[in-house]
C-alpha cells in the first residue's frame, strides 16, 4: 500500500548532487513530495530530506537505487523523527482581514515578518499537519504568496 | 617531477594498465593527442571512423578481455557521439573510461563553439561522471574513475576535461594503480538459507546471466551445477558463462530461448538465478514467472532484488565468493528431474531455406561452430542475426560472447569486435550482423583495414529488417512498414573491395564450408567480409511474445495465415 515516507540522504555536498537524485527520481518513476537540501556540520557533505509516496517495494528500491549513486553515503527511511517545515505567507485583502489573521497568528504562534496596509506577512514553523491547518484558516482571507521549504527531518535518539 | 594535465592523463592511464585506448582527435583534446604523439611507443591508440564506433570497441575489448576499456573523444559533437555507446555499456554493466575534452574553464556555460555539457547529458548513462576543473584534482579523478568503473557492478564512468586542465602543468608523483572495492563480505544466513533449500529441493535449475562472466565466476559455476544436479541455462549476457557442450546445458532462457528451458522454469521447485537482472525479456510476464518454483537470486547489486520478479531468498555480494561460500555448505545430490529434462526432446524448430534461398543462418553459424571448435569470439549487431548468433553458436568459454543485452543497440558489433580483436588478437573474432545493423556503422570498415585488425564480418542479408518484420508479421497485420530493404542495391563484394576488405558470398549450401574456410585462413593476417544471402521470411524461434508468461513458446509462424 502507497503512503507518504521520510528519507534522510547524506551524500556529497556538490553542484552535480541535486541533479542526480532528482534525476533518478525522475527517471525511474519515483513520486517525490518534496525535497530539502542542505550543507551539514560538515561543508563536504550535505543532508537531504525527501519525502515520497511509495509502497514498500517501491522504497526498498528508492533506497538501493540511492546507494549507488557514488555521491550518496547513506539512506535512512525516518521513522521516528523530528519533522519540522517552514511557512512564508502574506495573506489578507483589508485592513478587518489583517486583525483577524493577527489573531489566528497568535494561536500558531506565527510570526509577524512584514506588515502592509492591508495585508501581512507571517512565518511558521511546525509540524506539516499544524501548517495545513494553519494554511486552512487562512485561506478564506486570501492567501496571495506563499513558500513551504518541504519536510526537514532529524531522528529521534 | 612537473608534468602537464595531459601527460598527466597519459601516465594515469598507463598506471591503470590501460596501454590500449580507441578514440577520435578534436579541438578540445589536441594537448591530449600531443601527449599521446609523445608517448606513441608506450600507448596503442586505435582511430576510428565515429567516435560511436570507438566508444563500441572499447567495449568490445572489456567484454573479451575483462579489463577496463578506455575511449578519448573531443567536446560537443566528439561527447555526443559517445553516448549510445556509455548508455549500451551501462545496461550491460561493461567497466568504461571515457575521457572527453571541453572547452576551457572560462569558456564553459557560455555555448562557446563546440561546448556541450556532457556531464549533463550522461549523468543517467554512466555509473558515475566527472569534470576536472582544477589540475589539482585530475590525476586523483582518473584513478577514481577506473576505480568506480570496476568495482562492484561495473560500469562506465566518464570524466570530461577543459582544454586549459590538459596544458596546465603541475608537480606531479605517480599514485599506482587503483584496486577495485570488493563485495566478499557475505551474510552467512544468506549462504545458510541458500544452502538450505538447494537441500531440500527435488527439481533445481540454474540461470546464469552476465554477472558470472563479470565476476570471473565460471568454474564456481560449473560446480554448484553439478553439485546441485540441475539442469542450466544462461541469458543472452550470460552465453559463455557455462561450457555449452556441458549435458546439463538446456539452452538460453527467455523470449528466444529453448522449449526446453522453458519447460524446466515451469517443472522446477527451485530456480537459482546467479549474477542476473532478471531482465523483461526474460520474465516475460512478472506475475506468472517462475510461479512453481521458489527463487534464489544471487547478485552483487541489491536494488536488483525484488525489483522485477518477487524472489524467495537473497544472497548479496561478489557473485564468484557467493557461489564459492555456497558450493562449500551443499553436499552432492541426484535429482531424476534433471535426467528427464535433459533426455527429453522437446522438438526444437529447425530453420528451413527456401527454393531460392536455400541457406540458412542455423547451417551457417552452426558449421562456423564447428570449424572454430567453438573457440572463436562472437560478436553481434541486434536482431534475429543477434539471437542467431546466440542459439546456434556453442559457446565454451565467458568473454567469448560479446553482444548488447540489455540497450539492443543496432550498429554496436562491427566497432565491438574491432575492440575484441584488439584485446584477443590470438583469437578468431567473427562480427554476426544483420544488413540493417551493418548498414548503420559500416564505416568502422575502414577501421579494421586502416590497423590491420582482422576480424570476419559477416553479414546475414534477407534485405530486411527481420525482427521489426517478425513482430509486423505476428502482431500487425504483416503491415511491413519501412522494413523491407529492396530498394538498397548493395554490392558487398565491391563494398568490401571499396574498402580494401576482401569479401565473399554465401548463396548456396554448397558454399558455407569452402567460404568459411577461406575467410577463416585469411582472418589471420587480414580482416574479410562474407554476405550470407537467406530468405527474409526466417523467422527467430523459439518465440514467447513480449509481457507473456514463458509457457508453450512458438515454434512455428505459418507465413501463408
Amino acid at each position: 500500500m502507497e503512503q507518504e515516507y521520510v528519507l534522510s540522504v547524506k551524500a556529497n555536498n556538490n553542484n552535480g548532487v541535486l541533479l542526480r537524485i532528482s534525476g533518478l527520481f525522475s527517471r525511474r518513476c519515483f513520486n517525490i513530495t518534496s525535497i530539502n537540501a542542505a550543507e551539514t556540520e560538515e561543508p563536504n557533505i550535505s543532508r537531504l530530506t525527501i519525502v515520497v509516496t511509495a509502497d514498500l517495494k517501491v522504497l526498498n528500491q528508492i533506497k538501493n537505487q540511492l546507494l549507488k549513486l557514488y555521491d550518496v553515503h547513506e539512506v535512512r527511511i525516518m521513522e521516528d523523527a523530528v519533522k519540522r517545515e517552514h511557512i512564508l505567507i502574506r495573506a489578507g485583502r483589508s485592513e478587518e482581514d489583517r486583525h483577524k489573521i493577527i489573531e489566528i497568528a497568535n494561536l500558531y504562534r506565527a510570526k509577524p515578518v512584514d506588515v502592509g496596509k492591508d495585508s501581512i506577512m507571517l512565518e511558521l514553523t511546525g509540524e506539516p499537519l499544524k501548517i495545513d491547518s494553519f494554511l486552512d484558516l487562512l485561506k478564506p482571507f486570501g492567501i496571495i504568496k506563499m513558500v513551504r521549504s518541504g519536510i526537514t527531518a532529524l531522528e529521534r535518539d | 617531477m612537473i608534468l602537464s594535465g595531459s601527460d598527466i592523463i597519459v601516465e594515469c592511464l598507463l598506471e591503470e594498465g590501460a596501454d590500449t585506448v580507441f578514440g577520435y582527435p578534436g579541438g578540445a583534446v589536441l594537448n591530449i593527442y600531443d601527449s599521446l604523439y609523445k608517448y606513441s611507443d608506450k600507448i596503442r591508440h586505435i582511430i576510428t571512423s565515429h567516435e560511436q564506433g570507438a566508444c563500441h570497441a572499447a567495449d568490445g575489448f572489456a567484454r573479451a578481455t575483462g579489463k577496463t576499456g578506455v575511449v578519448i573523444a573531443t567536446s560537443g559533437p566528439g561527447a555526443t557521439n559517445l553516448t549510445t555507446g556509455l548508455a549500451t555499456a551501462y545496461m550491460d554493466s561493461i567497466p568504461l573510461v571515457a575521457i572527453t575534452g571541453n572547452v576551457s574553464c572560462n569558456l564553459l556555460g557560455l555555448d562557446s563553439f563546440q561546448e556541450v555539457d556532457i556531464t549533463g547529458v550522461t549523468m543517467p548513462i554512466t555509473k558515475h561522471n566527472f569534470i576536472v576543473k582544477n589540475i589539482k584534482d585530475l590525476a586523483l579523478t582518473l584513478k577514481l574513475a577506473f576505480k568506480i568503473a570496476g568495482s562492484g557492478r561495473k560500469g562506465p564512468v566518464l570524466v570530461d576535461i577543459p582544454k586549459d586542465i590538459t596544458a596546465a602543468e603541475i608537480e606531479y608523483t605517480p599514485l599506482g594503480k587503483s584496486e577495485p572495492e570488493r563485495f566478499d563480505d557475505i551474510s552467512e544466513k544468506e549462504i545458510e538459507e541458500a544452502a538450505k533449500l538447494i537441500a531440500q529441493c527435488e527439481r533445481p535449475y540454474i540461470y546464469a546471466g552476465g554477472g558470472v562472466i563479470s565476476s570471473d565466476a565460471e568454474k564456481e559455476l560449473a560446480r554448484l551445477a553439478e553439485l546441485c544436479d540441475a539442469p542450466v541455462s544462461c541469458s543472452l549476457m550470460g552465453q559463455g558463462a557455462f561450457n555449452q557442450l556441458d549435458r546439463r546445458y538446456i539452452g538460453m532462457l527467455g523470449m528466444h530461448g529453448t522449449v526446453k528451458a522453458a519447460a524446466a522454469l515451469n517443472s522446477c521447485d527451485l530456480f537459482i538465478g546467479v549474477g542476473t537482472r532478471f531482465s523483461d525479456r526474460v520474465i516475460g510476464d512478472p506475475n506468472v514467472f517462475g510461479k512453481n518454483a521458489k527463487i534464489i537470486h544471487i547478485d552483487i547489486d541489491p536494488a536488483e532484488f525484488n525489483k522485477n520478479v518477487e524472489v524467495y531468498t537473497t544472497v548479496m555480494g561478489d557473485v564468484k565468493t557467493a557461489l564459492s561460500r555456497l558450493c562449500d555448505k551443499i553436499s552432492q545430490k541426484k535429482n531424476a528431474w534433471t535426467d528427464e529434462i535433459i533426455a527429453k526432446d522437446f522438438g526444437e524448430p529447425v530453420l528451413k531455406g527456401t527454393e531460392a534461398f536455400p541457406v540458412t543462418p542455423e547451417a551457417v553459424i552452426r558449421k562456423l561452430d564447428e570449424l572454430t571448435g567453438g573457440e572463436a569470439v562472437i560478436s553481434t549487431e541486434v536482431g534475429q542475426n543477434q539471437m542467431w548468433a546466440a542459439q546456434y553458436y556453442r559457446f565454451k568459454n565467458a568473454r567469448s560472447f560479446v553482444s548488447s543485452g540489455g540497450l539492443g543497440t543496432m550498429g554496436f558489433g562491427l566497432g565491438a569486435s574491432i575492440g575484441a580483436k584488439v584485446g584477443c588478437p590470438e583469437k578468431t573474432v567473427v562480427n554476426i550482423a544483420g544488413d540493417g545493423s551493418f548498414a548503420m556503422n559500416l564505416n568502422e570498415l575502414i577501421t579494421a583495414y586502416a590497423h590491420n585488425i582482422p576480424i570476419i564480418e559477416m553479414v546475414i542479408n534477407n534485405n530486411v529488417l527481420g525482427m521489426v518484420r517478425q513482430w509486423q508479421r505476428l502482431f500487425y497485420n504483416k503491415h511491413f512498414s519501412q522494413t523491407t530493404l529492396d530498394n538498397r542495391h548493395i554490392d558487398y563484394v565491391k563494398l568490401g573491395e571499396a574498402f580494401g576488405i576482401e569479401t565473399f558470398v554465401i548463396e548456396k549450401n554448397e558454399d558455407i564450408e569452402p567460404v568459411l574456410k577461406k575467410a577463416l585462413e585469411i582472418s589471420k593476417s587480414k580482416p574479410c567480409m562474407i554476405e550470407v544471402k537467406i530468405d527474409r521470411d526466417i523467422n527467430v524461434l523459439p518465440m514467447i511474445p513480449a509481457g507473456k508468461p514463458v509457457v508453450d513458446p512458438i515454434t512455428e509462424i505459418d507465413l501463408e495465415a
